[in-house]
């Protein structure tokens, strides 16, 4: 008893001093380096970024996790419409539902005209499957860039380089067409409703800062799971982005229906989706070319109107 | 626990004892602190440390956590108030002998084996959406409610093989005393075996308890928003890791003092069965 107190005390003693010895220099290192890049700069529309010299950024001067491949990474399932299935419905491993590799989808076109910009030829791209939580956490990354819906807010691209826009991005609530909820049509009249929404998404904030609901929502690790719990009649409701809105009632439910849309965001605190990189990447200010030469020459309007042209369809909340 | 024999050989037995101690401390020091060092010196330290051991945001997430913690305090209250009868009903039904009691002997084991087979996840997740998914009139679709029920038929499955195994640590002879006393079946049952079997399981009982405690951030899950659906919702709005570190935290606070309590427990159990014979 004796000996196993002093051997304890001895113990956290040792891990006490390590830890003060570390806390000494707490965010010194990895933030020093990315300050450099814009990767904060908020904006509607993708700044021209300056890039050092056209050289740079050309696909033979790159420094990429594996040399003459861009590796894209994405969730798994890749879902409709940011991905699309094979019209002949073979899969490519390991893709479950939509196929990365094969340039349908939203994402997935808009990966390919970026990597195309970049000097990429369609061979020269390789996808992996990063779960959401993977693509931020520390340590070396395994892909070039994610693509995967990710919203930007300034607290998270103090962890990793977060790019300008690619999509802005508003919200929705889809539910079935015979609840209640189903005939809201301000945000006011949202907040009685038990609603749901995936977890860590800027769909999430969108019930505790917007809706501001009077009952607890529910929180899901997938849309998959907040759909099981709308059907379980657990949720009235599930807020999400709304091209993920309409996949939902159009394909995972049966007499779904979006209730409404949240009014487009504008401005500089526009919600919009951006690529993720490691912080401080290279390729950070490149990418940001190639989505400012893509907004420019009108390829990226054509992929959102081919891929995500519902929008118009669903009734915008009033406050 | 006093020393015995003569002076100088307790002065030696100190001296040696104290020896070993310092030897003892001074190689816990040479491996810790190595270790230690090996993880500061590490090229990823820095990253880390702000992704994994920031401290505001540490300080900042720690009272939502430690409210949060209110709901997984409540289920795992209440579900321990169901798993322990639960549980003991089932051991019962188990050791019931005789040829009659075959098909209860059998439902019994089919429970436990079942139960104890499934993965935790899944009994949560089949209970907690399929069971509402059926849309039956009158039965609950509370995510909290069938969180309790799936953590209780998971634990009772458990705990009933650790009441099992204590009645059937009770020596047979007890029950042959008790029956030749003129005592039926169950009132040596409930007066004689599980007594004394129920004294000596308190320790894995708690063990159990502490593994209930730990699965209810199973249940975040299905929707229901507890401490580490918290952390979660907290990480991926940051994208920083910390929140789950304080998470650790919360647990070993509670967890640490529950463990040395049950030391304590049979320290006690043994000296007051001890001093009873030494006597």
């Amino acid at each position: 008893m004796h000996k196993t107190t002093i051997l304890s005390i001895g113990l956290i003693a040792v891990l006490a001093a390590a830890c003060s010895g570390g806390a000494a220099s707490p965010s010194a290192a990895p933030t020093s380096a990315a300050s450099a890049t814009p990767a904060a700069v908020v904006s509607t529309a993708p700044s021209v970024a300056p890039s050092p010299s056209p050289d740079a950024c050309a696909a033979a001067n790159l420094t990429l996790t594996t040399s003459g491949k861009l590796t894209i990474a994405t969730d798994n399932p890749a879902f409709p419409p940011y991905f699309a299935e094979n019209a002949d419905g073979h899969k490519t491993s390991p893709w479950a539902l939509g196929d990365p590799t094969n340039g349908q989808g939203f994402e997935s076109a808009v990966a390919y005209a970026l990597a195309t910009k970049l000097g990429f030829t369609k061979d020269q791209v390789a996808w992996v499957y990063i779960p959401f939580d993977n693509s931020f956490k520390p340590g070396a990354k395994t892909f070039d860039f994610d693509i995967n819906e990710v919203s930007f807010t300034p607290a998270r691209a103090q962890a990793v380089d977060m790019t300008d826009g690619y999509y802005v991005v508003n919200q929705a609530v889809v539910s079935f067409a015979a609840n209640p909820i189903a005939k809201v049509t301000s945000i006011a009249a949202l907040a009685p409703f038990r609603l749901g929404a995936q977890v860590g998404t800027t769909s999430y904030s969108t019930i505790t800062d917007v809706i501001k609901p009077t009952v607890d929502p529910r929180v899901y690790d997938t849309n998959d799971a907040a759909i099981a719990g709308l059907k379980g009649k657990q949720i009235d409701g599930i807020v999400t982005d709304l091209p993920t809105a309409f996949y939902m009632s159009g394909a995972q439910l049966t007499k779904g229906t979006v209730v409404g849309q949240f009014a487009a965001p504008t401005g500089a605190n526009a919600e919009h989706f951006s690529l993720v990189l490691a912080k401080g990447s290279s390729l950070t200010t490149c990418l940001n070319g190639a989505i400012a030469a893509i907004t420019a020459d009108g390829s990226l309007a054509a992929i959102t109107k081919e891929w995500l042209s519902d929008k118009a369809s669903a009734p915008v909340f009033t406050p | 626990m006093t020393s015995v024999g003569p002076p100088i050989v307790r002065r030696r037995r100190s001296r040696i004892s104290w020896r070993a101690t310092a030897i003892a401390l001074a190689s816990t020091v040479v491996v810790a602190g190595g270790l230690a060092w090996v993880v500061v010196n590490a090229p990823g330290w820095a990253e880390v440390q702000t992704d994994f051991l920031n401290g505001p945001i540490f300080w900042a997430s720690l009272p939502g956590l430690i409210a949060a913690f209110g709901k997984n305090v409540e289920l795992f209250l209440i579900a321990e108030l169901l798993i322990l009868p639960l549980g003991l009903v089932i051991a019962v039904m188990r050791g019931l002998p005789g040829p009659v009691f075959f098909p209860v002997r059998l439902l019994a084991t089919v429970y436990v084996d079942i139960f104890r087979a499934l993965p935790g996840i899944l009994v949560i997740f089949i209970l907690g959406f399929g069971i509402p998914g059926l849309a039956i009139d009158g039965i609950p679709n509370d995510p909290f409610f069938w969180a309790i029920v799936a953590l209780t038929f998971i634990y009772a499955a458990y705990v009933s093989e650790v009441y099992r195994a204590g009645i059937e640590s009770i020596h047979p002879s007890q029950d042959a005393a008790a029956r030749s006393l003129g005592l039926t079946r169950f009132q040596s049952l409930r007066h004689v075996v599980l007594p004394q079997a129920v004294r000596r399981v308190v320790p894995p009982l708690l063990n159990d308890f502490i593994g209930l405690q730990k699965d209810t951030v199973l249940v975040s899950f299905i929707g229901v928003v507890e401490i580490f659906r918290t952390a979660q919702i907290k990480e991926a709005a940051l994208f920083n890791f910390t929140p789950y570190l304080a998470v650790a935290l919360v647990f070993i606070v509670l967890t640490i003092p529950l463990a040395r309590l049950t030391d304590w427990l049979v320290a006690r159990d043994k000296r007051q069965r001890t001093a009873g014979s030494a006597r």
